[in-house]
């Protein structure tokens, strides 16, 4: 194949393509899954909190 | 020196003003982004995370971008260049481990267990994970020996600055570092990560043109690798070498005796082995007295300067033939077949370069800090495609050209393969191939990527360096009050410790011996893998996994790893110009990291189960969904 003898050279060749496909096949069935939950978003609201009432601390 | 000559006739096909204009449009947009990152930067969160906000696209390029430097395309490139396309199976594994488990099954834990915990350094986490301030100054201060890896990085940039553009490899460097600091100390994590996906994106056009006009030149993927199993037989012979000496010989009117050329191109090796230890280039006299005994009239006069130009015409396949006769006793077959297995090449191959960079890279701090960067698990599920093929053009382009470069230059060359070309420097391979073949245009094409690709990774490093040493280190050790995340100081502290690292950098840079780059890639990555793997795998996976079983894992990791690097590793020894306990056994070959991983990990597993289990609150905490 593609003018190669050794049997491992053009595994590796195939096994690159093969775990790039795994990617796009994971990144497009999983699109949209996983998104920001709303405890997510309250760590994030609380942690702002906290990082103002540290800086008004330090003002 | 051939190489020299080759340097310098890129040199010449560079249009300087042209370069200018390009080279300033493209530090403006760096510096634009810089910009950008500094007024979108108000807290320290901010600073050390991106503010955990950052768009998938981003997140990704900049995790490849950081992930591949110019070690990887040069660097790396030019071993494929002596090795052949072994490399691919690093291609493998830069994308199962580097992109899919690193994601999936790294990422994922890290992001969500690092937001709970409010961590915003690898450190950190570690050390809040486990509670443990131990913890999180250890690792910080083993992340500091990234400074090797970003001398590395910043010698492959030097070198390439150095080959197209024809600036002294030491004005190249200082250039360098100062532009990159610029944007890291003012413009933070979302200073490097913007100019990083600016960076990725000019990296993947660059690399996916290389391999287009590469495979054009080379009529062909089919037909390059069937040459490169032909050529490859043919540098191997002493046939080879003897009518190549002949041919040189003949252009300064030399008749050599025959069947004396191979003992004339041993005496030169000797020659230039005295020549490496007393640090003088061997002398011109010297060549004429080794090569009288061997003319065929000894008595006609003969130069010392002619003697010299002679065998400066014929180093270089002298180089090739002493340099791929004894890879083939090593166990090397060729550029388009895996080396015998068990042999000592094949150990190099698959234990230090494989394994150690394709494995390693699960518990690189600077790439880690990229999964706290993001909202949520959706952003990493997006990325992985973005990483993936990103990677793929990355490494498996480089290492195929690489490889292919061999091709390239048997035709071009009178019958040198790169390594002969490069006069046995790996790191030059890739500079060179691009110099002598590709069209004056892309040398300005490629000089942006490899920019690019060294800017973005040495940005990253620079800023967990800096962060390590002044929130991970001088922070949670007390000497100065930087553990609060919104305090100014530990910006100010941080940008303090980020300018102390580039130093420390650039002194490494000049004093670090040629040829290191690739080395220098794979020992940083060993070094990481087997003092932080068990432990983040287990902070990330095992609720039994204790405090005191994390220290006892890292250390002793990190212990056995460093042992093998300097006492048994020969490979590193060496280029560090000592020798190896176990001299002549097989052991000798074995990459520290196939000691130090299986160390740490017993002794992770062990200490963590004969101690007491951690506090079930905290582990809540943790491992809250």
């Amino acid at each position: 194949m593609f003018g190669l003898t050794d049997p491992w050279i053009i595994l590796a060749y195939l096994s690159a393509i093969g775990s790039v496909a795994a990617c796009v096949i994971y990144g497009v069935l999983n699109w949209n899954k996983g998104g920001a939950t709303p405890e997510d978003l309250a760590e994030d609201v609380a942690w702002g909190r906290e990082e103002e009432e540290i800086d008004k601390e330090f003002e | 020196m051939q190489s020299m000559l080759f340097t310098l006739s890129a040199a010449a096909q560079i249009n300087i003003p042209l370069l200018t204009v390009i080279v300033v449009i493209y530090l403006f947009l760096i510096s634009y982004l810089g910009w950008r990152g500094y007024r979108a930067t108000q807290t320290a969160a901010d600073y050390l995370v991106a503010g955990r906000g950052v768009h998938p696209y981003i997140m990704a390029l900049s995790y490849g971008a950081t992930f591949i430097s110019t070690s990887a395309i040069v660097g790396f490139g030019g071993v494929a260049g002596l090795f052949g396309l072994s490399l691919l199976w690093l291609t493998v594994f830069n994308i199962l481990f580097g992109i899919l488990i690193a994601f999936i099954f790294f990422g994922k834990r890290t992001r969500r267990m690092s937001h709970h915990l409010g961590a915003h350094t690898f450190s950190e986490f570690l050390g809040k994970r486990f509670q443990s301030k131990f913890i999180r100054i250890f690792s910080a201060a083993i992340t500091l020996i990234m400074v090797v890896y970003a001398a590395a990085v910043l010698i492959g940039a030097g070198r390439h600055l150095e080959g197209i553009v024809g600036v002294s490899f030491d004005v190249a460097l200082l250039v360098f570092v100062l532009i990159t600091a610029g944007y890291v100390i003012a413009g933070g994590l979302k200073g490097v990560m913007y100019s990083d996906a600016l960076q990725g994106t000019l990296m993947f056009i660059g690399m996916l043109l290389l391999l287009i006009i590469t495979l054009s030149n080379s009529g062909g993927l089919t037909r390059a690798h069937r040459d490169l199993d032909k050529q490859y037989h043919r540098i191997l012979s002493k046939e080879h070498l003897t009518a190549k000496m002949n041919a040189r010989a003949d252009k300064f009117k030399i008749k050599l005796k025959s069947g004396t050329e191979l003992d004339l191109a041993k005496g030169y090796m000797g020659l230039l082995g005295k020549a490496k230890k007393t640090g003088r280039a061997p002398g011109a006299e010297d060549m004429r007295q080794l090569l009288l005994p061997q003319l065929e009239n000894p008595t006609a006069p003969i130069h010392a300067a002619d003697a010299a130009k002679f065998f400066q015409a014929t180093r270089p396949y002298i180089m090739q033939y002493f340099i791929m006769n004894s890879l083939r006793k090593g166990g090397h077959r060729g550029w388009t077949s895996m080396p015998e297995s068990g042999t000592p090449i094949w150990w190099l191959i698959v234990s230090t370069l494989v394994l150690g960079v394709g494995v390693g890279v699960l518990a690189q701090p600077q790439l880690s800090v990229r999964f706290m960067t993001v909202r949520s698990d959706r952003e990493l599920n997006r990325s992985i495609l973005v990483g993936g093929v990103f990677i793929i053009v990355m490494t498996g382009i480089a290492f195929v050209v690489g490889a292919l470069s061999n091709d390239f230059f048997f035709g071009k060359f009178d019958g040198l393969s790169a390594i002969g070309v490069a006069n046995g420097n790996t790191d030059s391979i890739i500079p060179l191939f691009l110099s002598s073949s590709m069209p004056p245009w892309f040398n300005y094409v490629f000089l942006l990527t490899l920019l690019s690709a060294a800017m973005s990774t040495m940005s990253s490093q620079f800023h967990t360096l800096g962060t390590a040493f002044s929130r991970d280190i001088i922070g949670a050790s007390g000497l100065l009050k930087t553990d609060k995340p919104s305090d100014k100081q530990s910006i100010i502290t941080a940008k303090l410790g980020i300018a102390l690292t580039m130093l420390l950098t650039i002194i490494l840079g000049y004093s670090l011996p040629k040829g290191f780059i690739a080395a220098a890639t794979a020992i940083f990555f060993g070094l990481c893998a087997s003092s932080f793997l068990p432990a983040l795998a287990g902070a990330l996976y095992w609720k039994r996994a204790t405090r005191i079983g994390a220290v006892a894992s890292m250390v002793s990791g990190f212990a056995a790893s460093l042992f093998w690097l300097l006492l048994v590793h020969a490979g590193t020894l060496k280029k560090l110009g000592g020798t190896s306990i176990l001299a002549g056994t097989a052991w000798a070959d074995v990459d520290p990291l196939m000691i130090g991983l299986p160390v740490s990990l017993i002794v992770f597993v062990v200490v963590s189960l004969k101690t007491a289990p951690p506090d079930k609150e905290h582990l809540e905490l943790c491992f809250k969904q």
